[in-house]
């Protein structure tokens, strides 16, 4: 039940709810999208970037934050590690234990390779555990990897990199055969049938879910077969540098062991960076739908090692972050509560853009309508539109909201919000990062050995990404990464390890004329509230 | 002046504002969180949390980003819980009563207290699932537990000493690998993939130029 201030509203949005949901809303052209874009999407705010002044991608725009991180000082240096007797010596290193570093450790075991991995967290704190909506795959008779190829070209306005987006569309239907015999939980027909739905940017119903813990229930399960096959995983314990050797490859990592500070070296053969995306950076000051972990730092550890980033300069606002209650604020809605016939509607109760636009249209849409528009409603902690949630069973049924989405009913039920019978607030949230770290088809990056899967690499998706592509992504490019790492073992003779490139790259920040106290990468934000610290608690 | 709760952190008192979470209140009154904190918003299980209200005899179990703090909130975090995981090889098990008893026999030490269910913060009941891999029934198992976060709090209350998500987690990959039918057109895309029929339509659209496939998008037909 929402507070009296939000209840005029709600009846005008009540009012025109059988009109809205029969509505079938016109789609933008093309000019209208490229306009609505460069008037009102996040990325297009200049002031919010700036060029990089060393590295790989020296000239190359990116956030300032981001900028502060990829231009600040190594935390270690040649020295504070023994180089020469490391902790563990294996054949792949695997940094991160997500979706993609479980998925490559998998395939890097099953090639016959000596895997370890490691996280700042614990296996399984990451965006794969949030994602809620589904996952692409063109399985369905009217539908082709190539009509899949060029939704997510075209959603990603044709930038990406095409032949990685021919690996993800072509590998994806035995990805989600391969998922399916691990024992995930697709939605299915009576007769095994996978059950689809579109998503933004989709020309076909290829969304395939596990009602909205699509992400959840894939993450376990990859997590229970690294547990299954023995595969160590350090947890709570943060990669803080690339070691690279003699040869200019990458040949292991510093480790920092979060609690205790305790920094050690493993050597390996090749290495995998799998952090995931950027979301705790709060570019432009979003809210952000992801996970603790999530800033940067494999952007980081790989441009420090010499890796180039692709399209670090553009960032996915998910249109429908929750707005209202704060305990929620920016926590992710899933684009499902639109695939299944919910509506935007602004203050008026208006429908103001088709819901099935991709994600930065109706991000832009959104920003507009509450912007320049007017159309938005003071949710007392900054602007929203509606999310007409009751159009879900209005159209599909009673009972369909709890058994499609039961996350999100549960969501907002726990703040005394009926979404079945109430519309939501949402208001665009910091959701993905587009770019990454340039790789090629083996998944490797720039740098000798140093291969890179997940939300950590660019390219993929172009400026764009479509939903449910990005936990196909973690599956075909973890999986591939784990593959080529494991497989490549056999060719590689680690040579001298060295990290002679973290003075190298302070001495670029010197005279690069950087003036930062600032140490990277960020491992966790920071939420604690500046204090003052002159007056002490009250004494009882 | 907005309205403020006094909580107890590990039996510490801080006032804190009355609209925060048990997390954000940790991190409002100066804590640095590195354990008991994952995804912040309800899907990772990492912040499990035991918390009594001031005068009240009752434990309450939650997870800390999704719940409210409230006044005379006495807050103890349970950031790890030791469960027992029986690590198997998924394609060599068989979907029937024996693997639970070879694997998670304890389950059948359960009293029927009801305490997991009681505890559990996303609402499942947890007995009843729990019976149900008793039962080898693990379609019913798997549903009833789906939307499980593996916190642990229920295995934190149990006199059985039963790690009820991992017992779940076996059912659910056990019914979506073995009792669910097998998706029939999945099957076969992935057959023509493999059989490289779908190399030529590739192709052809690999090779389309910027203009050609700028127009192909533009005009596509969308499923209604």
């Amino acid at each position: 039940m929402y507070p009296e201030k939000f209840q005029e509203s709600i009846r005008k949005v009540e009012a025109l709810r059988a009109e809205n949901a029969a509505l079938e809303p016109v789609r933008m052209t093309a000019k209208e999208k490229e306009e609505l874009l460069a008037a009102y999407h996040p990325d297009y705010r200049e002031h919010e970037f700036e060029n990089l002044k060393i590295g790989p991608n020296a000239g190359d725009k990116v956030p300032h934050e981001l900028a502060d991180m990829l231009q600040a000082h190594p935390r270690i240096h040649e020295g504070d590690v023994d180089l020469e007797n490391p902790a563990y010596d294996v054949d792949v290193l695997i940094i991160g234990a997500g979706g993609a570093g479980c998925a490559a450790a998998i395939e890097a075991d099953e090639a016959g390779a000596n895997v370890l991995m490691a996280t700042k967290l614990r296996a399984g704190d990451a965006n794969t555990m949030m994602a809620e909506g589904g996952i692409q795959a063109a399985d369905k008779e009217n539908d082709s990897p190539a009509q899949h190829f060029l939704d997510a070209y075209g959603g990603g306005h044709f930038a990406a990199k095409k032949e990685l987006v021919y690996k993800l569309v072509t590998e994806a239907p035995g990805d989600i055969k391969w998922l399916n015999e691990l024992g995930v939980e697709f939605d299915k027909e009576e007769d095994g049938a996978m059950v689809t739905t579109h998503g933004g940017g989709t020309s076909r119903k290829r969304m395939h879910a596990c009602k909205d813990y699509s992400g959840a229930e894939i993450m376990r399960t990859l997590r229970d077969e690294v547990l299954n096959r023995r595969i160590p995983i350090l947890e709570f314990t943060a990669a803080i540098e690339i070691i690279k050797d003699d040869k200019g490859a990458a040949a292991g990592a510093v480790l920092l062991n979060m609690e205790t500070d305790e920094l050690f070296v493993v050597r390996s053969k090749t290495v995998i960076l799998a952090t995931g995306g950027a979301g705790r950076m709060h570019y432009q000051g979003f809210p952000t739908s992801n996970h603790y972990g999530a800033t940067a730092d494999g952007l980081v550890l790989g441009y420090r090692a010499g890796a180039k980033l692709l399209y670090a300069d553009t960032l996915q606002y998910h249109p429908t972050g929750a707005a209202y209650p704060t305990q929620i604020f920016g926590a992710l809605v899933t684009e499902k509560v639109r695939s299944l016939g919910a509506k935007l509607v602004n203050c008026d109760g208006e429908v103001f853009v088709h819901p099935l636009e991709t994600r930065d249209v109706e991000s832009a849409a959104i920003i507009r309508e509450t912007g320049e528009r007017g159309k938005g409603i003071d949710t007392g902690n900054g602007q929203a539109v509606w999310l007409d949630s009751p159009m879900i069973d209005l159209k599909n049924g009673e009972g369909t909201i709890e058994k499609r989405i039961p996350a999100m009913y549960r969501m907002f039920l726990k703040r005394g919000i009926d979404m079945r019978k109430e519309p939501i607030l949402v208001y665009p949230t910091l959701h993905y990062q587009n770019g990454g770290l340039d790789i090629n088809t083996d998944c490797m990056t720039g740098v000798e050995n140093l291969y890179a899967a997940g939300e950590v690499v660019g390219g993929v998706h172009g400026r764009n990404r479509l939903m449910g592509n990005s936990l196909l992504d973690v599956v075909v490019f973890g999986r591939d990464a784990g593959r080529a790492a494991g497989q490549h073992t056999k060719d590689v003779t680690v040579g001298t390890l060295t990290l002679a490139h973290t003075a190298e790259y302070d001495k670029q920040i010197s005279e690069a004329g950087i003036d930062t106290d600032l140490v990277s990468p960020k491992l966790l934000p920071n939420y604690v509230r500046e204090r003052n610290t002159l007056t002490g608690p009250e004494i009882q | 002046m907005e309205k403020t709760v006094n909580i107890f952190l590990f039996g510490k008192k801080y006032e804190v504002p009355a609209d925060l979470t048990i997390m954000t209140a940790m991190e409002y009154a100066g804590y640095q969180l590195k354990r008991g904190c994952g995804c912040r918003n309800g899907f990772c299980g990492a912040c499990a949390t035991i918390y009594r209200i001031a005068g009240k005899q009752e434990l309450k179990m939650a997870l800390a980003c999704q719940t409210q703090v409230e006044d005379g909130m006495y807050i103890a975090t349970m950031p790890f819980f030791p469960l027992v995981k029986q690590v198997y090889d998924i394609e060599k098990v068989t979907p029937d009563q024996m693997i639970m008893m070879q694997l998670y026999p304890e389950i059948y030490a359960c009293v029927g207290c009801n305490a997991c269910t009681k505890a559990c913060p996303q609402g499942l009941n947890t007995m009843q699932y729990i019976a149900y891999a008793q039962r080898g029934d693990f379609k019913a198992c798997a549903d009833e537990s789906f939307d499980c976060v593996m916190c642990g709090i229920c295995s934190s209350r149990c006199p059985a000493g039963i790690s009820h998500p991992q017992v779940a987690m076996l059912a659910r990959r056990l019914n979506g690998k073995y009792l669910t039918p097998d998706a029939q057109h999945l099957l076969e895309k992935v057959r023509s993939i493999e059989a490289g029929e779908i190399e030529a339509a590739m192709q052809e659209m690999m090779n389309k130029s910027d203009e050609e496939i700028r127009e192909a998008y533009n005009t596509r037909d969308i499923e209604k």
